[in-house]
């Protein structure tokens, strides 16, 4: 505990460090695989190419992934930007396959329906898919809200700040409380931007006021995304 | 293309597959230290995701479990692991060890909870005794998934091992951590592509292991199914319903 009154500061200042690496890699993953889940739900063509470049890019272990993306990036290793275009592509590689899947939920009936009242294909995306298929959209930002934020601690060990920095710095001082600290801090930030994205949810999704049905579904659904 | 080039270089040079810390020494290590790993968390997990999902009962507390643990960054749990046990093996194995649990737990447990409720309820009818429909009923039909489940496991544990080497003398992430002190960015890169290669083959294994244990009628009913793609999956199906049983 004294460690941490003491170097208050340090941890305020890293927690803002990780969220500038994770929140930008978050929006990113999530406005780039909306479009990408559309195309993998309305062409069946495209369904098993895209899912299966997504599974693949989620099987290339992260540190690898860090350390040659420089080839491709021609950013240094060490650089922020790095990080975050890998965040970011862990994140699509999480959130196509929800996104497919949401889009695939919304009932053909009503997509039919919505045809028939004279709405275009862009109107109809906008005005009756997207919104329907937004609380499945949501579950699986969560599910890439945590795992993005525990993931940006890996680049302290080639040289990036984040949160990580307290694990590896801890480690070479010996400190525990040090470490302890930058495990709760990265939980905490987990936490805070999942009821964030909740809280925003309900702003923009009113309709989506989470029943007992709904909120086991959405349980059912993590369990899946754990599991596939 | 430069850099890409010197990456494979170093992985073909022959000077680096012989002798103390050799490509097929580390990747040795990596392979051994993963399977340990998944024996040893398949073991505490696969019971108890199997009996969460038999019974339905503790659903919320292995949801939780999965959800909660999967927030942990990894390399605080190495880290803090290896400052308590030391440099050394045990540090990294057991923060593997609980890393792996929760996809397994979670793949078990949504394996079994996935057969359709009446599928169970007419092998009760038919007279099984409750291990008779875990081991013929629940288990081959949710197999998939439980595969899944270890599929994602190992992943985890391939990719984590590769971090691993920050804490302990082995694997293939030995090569990145070496490169990272030397300045050696062709080792970093050619340890990072072996470590890449390593994961995308053993997922290709439990991508056709996947495939392999779907038992064969469900095979056949897929097969004629007009559809063959589900275009109202998982999500839409909803829950099966409940014909007067409880949840």
């Amino acid at each position: 505990m004294n460690w941490l009154w003491s170097n208050l500061d340090l941890v305020g200042e890293l927690m803002l460090v990780h969220l500038a690496l994770s929140v930008p890699a978050i929006i990113l993953s999530f406005v780039i695989s909306v479009p990408i889940g559309w195309l993998a739900h309305r062409y069946r063509w495209s369904r098993g190419v895209l899912l299966s470049l997504c599974a693949l890019l989620y099987a290339v272990p992260s540190l690898a992934l860090l350390i040659a993306l420089p080839v491709v990036t021609g950013q240094r290793t060490t650089s922020p930007v790095n990080l975050v275009v890998a965040l970011t592509l862990y994140g699509i590689a999480v959130i196509v396959r929800t996104a497919a899947d949401a889009f695939d939920a919304v009932q053909p009936d009503v997509r039919e329906s919505a045809t028939a009242l004279g709405y275009s294909e862009v109107g109809r995306f906008w005005g009756v898919e997207l919104p329907l298929a937004g609380p499945v959209l949501l579950s699986g930002l969560r599910v890439v809200i945590v795992s993005t934020v525990s993931l940006a601690t890996i680049g302290a060990v080639i040289g990036v700040q984040s949160l990580g920095s307290l694990f590896t710095d801890g480690l070479q001082r010996g400190i525990q409380a040090e470490i302890v600290t930058g495990i709760v801090a990265t939980i905490v930030l987990a936490i805070g931007l999942d009821w964030a994205s909740v809280a925003i949810g309900r702003l923009l999704m009113p309709w989506s006021r989470p029943s007992a049905a709904a909120r086991r579904l959405s349980v059912a659904r993590v369990a899946r995304v754990d599991a596939a | 293309m430069n850099l890409l080039l010197d990456g494979i270089a170093w992985i073909l040079d022959p000077a680096n597959w012989t002798g103390v810390g050799s490509i097929p020494e580390r990747i040795g290590q990596h392979l051994v230290i993963t399977a340990v790993v998944l024996v040893i968390a398949s073991l505490i997990a696969l019971p108890i995701g199997g009996l969460v999902g038999h019974t339905g009962r503790g659903k919320e507390f292995a949801v939780t479990v999965s959800g909660g643990l999967r927030a942990l960054p990894t390399l605080g749990l190495l880290t803090l692991f290896a400052l308590w046990l030391g440099i050394g093996l045990q540090a990294p194995i057991i923060a593997l060890v609980i890393l792996a649990l929760p996809p397994l737990l979670a793949g078990a447990y949504a394996g079994l909870e996935s057969v359709d409720r009446r599928t169970i309820d007419a092998a009760r009818a038919m007279g099984m005794r409750e291990s008779q429909i875990v081991g013929k009923v629940e288990l081959p039909l949710g197999m998939p998934i439980v595969v899944g489940g270890i599929r994602s496991a190992t992943l985890q544990i391939v990719a984590t091992a590769t971090l691993a080497a920050y804490v302990a003398d082995f694997g293939l992430g030995r090569f990145i951590f070496a490169g990272l002190k030397t300045r050696d960015y062709a080792e970093m890169l050619g340890g990072s592509i072996l470590v890449i290669i390593l994961a995308l083959v053993v997922d290709g294994c439990f991508a056709l292991t996947q495939r392999l244990v779907v038992p064969a009628g469900v095979q056949v009913a897929r097969a004629t199914e007009p559809r063959s793609r589900p275009t109202r999956p998982r999500v839409a199906v909803g829950r099966p319903i409940n014909e007067g049983n409880p949840e």
